[in-house]
């Protein structure tokens, strides 16, 4: 690539002549093959990880524009060539059929929060910022590094393939409970489909496993010389407490797959009791029990809400405190309340399981466990609008995405808190109120803490700039949008619209929401067009964006900015820079910013 | 903040970067977060048991089921047999160890003759356990299938064997696995790897994870044969 030599005589020409030939001993001949596809480079990783997770980002969202058609559009065809593509499984008398309905919404969610907000997102920054932030030339491990991406990859493709099969994807939801899930005969989806979407998941652990074991041991052992564990940026905090999460979460989800696995395909009654089909008679398993698997899903599955959050709360911290040109207010506030959530995310699992013959005083100690995290996460909202005040705040579009981010986090938040009292879900319980509050608190906010660290990094990552105008677009309608979508829907779950239904059509009391149902369909279109924008501005700006023509574009204190503009594999040139301070020196002294890299001086204030 | 931001860290600190805080490599680290990880798998595995057994109203007695031992003739010999491969497990733990402490003064063919018995033993527990499965099978019990009463004379559940291979199978496994890393490992000394690393502590991470199967074993024993 000749901007590649551009870019680095062009870093040479801003060092010393020995550091630029230092550079060049450094350099080894790559092929294609090992550069971009089966790469060690944690960067190369991390851009795979997130270009995976894009795709599937314009699948899972396709997939939510084809279901909220059939809600907002009951009665109307979907257009001729959408019928085109998807076929006729798919689509039966230009709409799509009860079961393509039930595929759709459970794909869309394991594809959205396992491939894209976990692999996508924490595999993206974990890969790029680990090493870059804490001051190693690569991961502890680069060959299973190599390795996670692979497994992710291959998880992806059996995913994918499930799509395809004749009887459709698994549509049992995302969540996957038996007895649907464990009886072939239960749905058409529960047939082959789901063998793929457990044999898919089962592949996505192990790449999990791999990847968390090595972000830790990086962050734990790997950190340059001064970067004492106080001194990491807020990233490498929420990146190393999602990979604890991670390590210690997917197993249990594991364990459950391979009893549900048996259950599937060799006779046994885990999950499985007293069962009577009506034609087919008893069915001869017993002694099982659902709410077992219900227990070991949410054992995963309320930690993997947080491995969702945490890497967009580190990332929003960092951008946010860079671009307000203050510290961060609290930094120890915030370890202790990423430590705190991580530590409360394995004692809350069972309120997602109120309804399901739970019993009530065990329910009333994870109501208390539950409401315990509206504290760390408060502390940590009002430690960014501290950090906020009196800022003076430069509005890139990173900073635009982390404070809004804020926002979404509180909206989506506070109805957790509603969501968190037993008794109150007796009423919200799988209505569109719990639909509004995830996907505000983990889906919206998450992808906004993705937007705001692509926009960040994209710098790191590509040597460019992505265009701004686009970037602002991007970020107002999508604001806008994902409260218009989202916000509407807690009126439809206090009026108790259950979530998950194919029409509602049948029911009068639903009717008032027909015109707002096609409007949150009508603005989820006009939203998802957004982010194609948004995606031809990331690939349109890989080859033509602006420049970067300085090594710390945004004025930032972390390592990764002493790195050359684009940097090779290991990093740094010559020797890994030592630290000499924490990364939030902004505004000291009556100086902008201090790199982490500057020693302290004699006279330096202490505040 | 105050203190971290004015005050240099010496880096001879532990935690102040630049070294490892535990003194230890990277690979260790991972072998210990990896074995956490697994306790996090088998503990779900035991947890499920234990909440199953413990709502239903009555279960198979461990001494009438596991009575028999190869090449004995009738069926009085409760738990012989499963105390023998606990025995040999044990044991090949041990050889394990001196395998390790052979890899720290760097005697090679100590840690040969060790890596040796230690695969012999893990080969030894398949074996036992492969002998005891078959047997199992022909007395009718298998995934779904459960012909012992209960210790109450009632028809049993067939989630005694359902967790039963369940977990022993995923046991036998990680056994499996361990023989597998260990006959590497022995390949590895062979062909003097570890004398050209100038330090055997690969040996010590395929010692945790033998170890840990070993312990993980201490607690299907207890709690499928004993209780």
């Amino acid at each position: 690539m000749s901007n590649e030599a551009i870019l680095q005589t062009g870093v040479g020409g801003a060092h010393t002549a020995g550091v630029h030939e230092e550079h060049h001993e450094h350099h080894h001949h790559e092929t294609f093959i090992t550069k971009y596809i089966f790469s060690q480079d944690h960067k190369m990783i991390a851009k795979q990880f997130l270009i995976t997770g894009m795709v599937w980002a314009v699948i899972g969202g396709a997939m939510s524009l084809l279901f909220r058609w059939q809600l907002g559009y009951p009665n109307e065809p979907l257009p001729m060539w959408v019928q085109d593509i998807l076929g006729k499984w798919w689509v039966k008398d230009g709409h799509i059929t009860p079961e393509a309905y039930y595929a759709l919404v459970t794909t869309h969610g394991t594809v959205l929060i396992f491939f894209v907000l976990t692999a996508g997102l924490s595999g993206t920054f974990a890969n790029l910022l680990i090493p870059l932030q804490v001051g190693a030339r690569d991961m502890a491990s680069p060959l299973m590094n190599m390795l996670s991406y692979w497994f992710f990859f291959t998880a992806s493709i059996v995913m994918l393939s499930s799509m395809f099969v004749e009887t459709g994807p698994f549509s049992g939801g995302w969540t996957a409970y038996p007895p649907l899930s464990a009886l072939g005969d239960a749905s058409p989806g529960s047939k082959t489909g789901m063998d793929l979407w457990l044999i898919a998941m089962a592949l996505f652990v192990v790449s999990q496993l791999l990847a968390g074991l090595n972000y830790i041991s990086t962050v734990l052992n790997m950190r340059t010389k001064g970067m004492s564990m106080t001194r990491l940026p807020l990233t490498i905090w929420g990146l190393f407490f999602t990979a604890i999460l991670g390590v210690l979460s997917f197993p249990v989800l594991f364990s459950g797959f391979i009893l549900l696995i048996f259950d599937r395909n060799f006779g046994t009654s885990f999950y499985l009791s007293d069962i009577f089909i009506s034609g087919v008679g008893p069915l001869p398993h017993e002694g099982g029990s659902p709410i077992l698997y219900q227990h070991l899903f949410w054992f995963l599955g309320h930690p993997e809400v947080y491995i969702i959050i945490l890497p967009a709360m580190g990332i929003v911290s960092e951008i946010m405190s860079i671009n307000a040109r203050k510290p961060i207010f609290g930094y120890m506030a915030m370890v202790g309340s990423l430590f705190a959530i991580a530590v409360l995310s394995f004692l809350v699992w069972a309120h997602h399981m109120f309804v399901s013959g739970l019993n009530p005083f065990l329910g009333s100690i994870f109501v208390l466990l539950t409401l315990l995290i509206a504290v760390p996460s408060a502390i940590k909202v009002f430690n960014w609008l501290t950090t906020l005040w009196r800022g003076n705040i430069r509005f890139t579009p990173a900073m635009l995405f982390a404070i809004g981010f804020v926002s979404i986090f509180i909206s989506g938040g506070l109805t957790g808190i509603f969501l968190g009292n037993s008794a109150l879900d007796i009423h919200l319980h799988d209505t569109y109120f719990v639909i509004a509050h995830f996907h505000l608190v983990m889906g919206v906010a998450a992808m906004f803490g993705m937007f705001a660290g692509v926009y960040h990094w994209y710098p790191k990552m590509y040597g460019r700039y992505m265009n701004n105008t686009l970037a602002y677009i991007h970020f107002w309608l999508t604001m806008i949008g994902a409260y218009l979508i989202f916000w509407p829907m807690h009126y439809q779950g206090f009026a108790g619209m259950p979530r998950r239904y194919y029409d509602y059509t049948p029911w009068v009391s639903f009717d008032h929401f027909e015109g707002l149902n096609r409007f949150m369909s009508t603005v989820a279109i006009i939203v998802f067009s957004v982010q194609i924008l948004f995606l031809f501005n990331f690939f349109y700006s890989i080859w033509k964006g602006r420049k970067v023509r300085t090594q710390n574009p945004w004025g930032a204190n972390t390592l990764e900015w002493t790195t050359p503009i684009k940097p090779g594999h290991g990093n740094w040139t010559g020797e890994i820079p030592e630290v000499h301070r924490w990364p939030y020196d902004y505004g000291k002294d009556n100086r902008e910013f201090i790199p982490q890299t500057t020693p302290v001086g004699a006279d330096e204030n202490i505040h | 903040m105050a203190t971290t931001n004015t005050v240099s860290a010496a880096p001879e600190k532990l935690w102040g970067g630049g070294r490892s805080p535990f003194n230890v490599e990277y690979g260790k680290i991972m072998m210990w977060y990896f074995l956490m990880s697994d306790t996090f798998t088998f503990g779900a595995f035991l947890i499920s048991y234990g909440t199953t057994r413990f709502a239903t109203n009555a279960w198979p007695d461990p001494n009438k089921v596991f009575n028999t031992f190869p090449g004995l003739t009738g069926n009085n010999y409760p738990l012989l047999f499963v105390s023998l491969m606990t025995f040999i497990l044990i044991i090949s733990s041990v050889t394990m160890v001196l395998a390790v402490q052979a890899g720290h003064a760097m005697d090679k063919r100590k840690v040969v003759i060790n890596l040796i018995l230690t695969i012999i033993g893990g080969l030894a527990f398949l074996s036992c356990q492969a002998w005891e499965w078959t047997h199992l099978y022909h007395e009718g019990a298998w995934w779904g299938r459960n012909p012992f009463p209960n210790w109450n004379g009632t028809v049993a559940s067939p989630n005694f064997t359902n967790f039963f291979f369940t977990i022993t199978g995923f046991h036998g496994f990680h056994v499996f696995s361990g023989v597998i890393i260990n006959i590497i490992m022995l390949i590895m000394t062979l062909s003097n790897v570890f004398e050209r690393r100038g330090h055997y502590l690969m040996i010590e991470k395929a010692g945790l994870y033998w170890h840990f199967v070993d312990l993980v074993w201490v607690f299907v024993f207890t709690l499928f044969y004993l209780v």
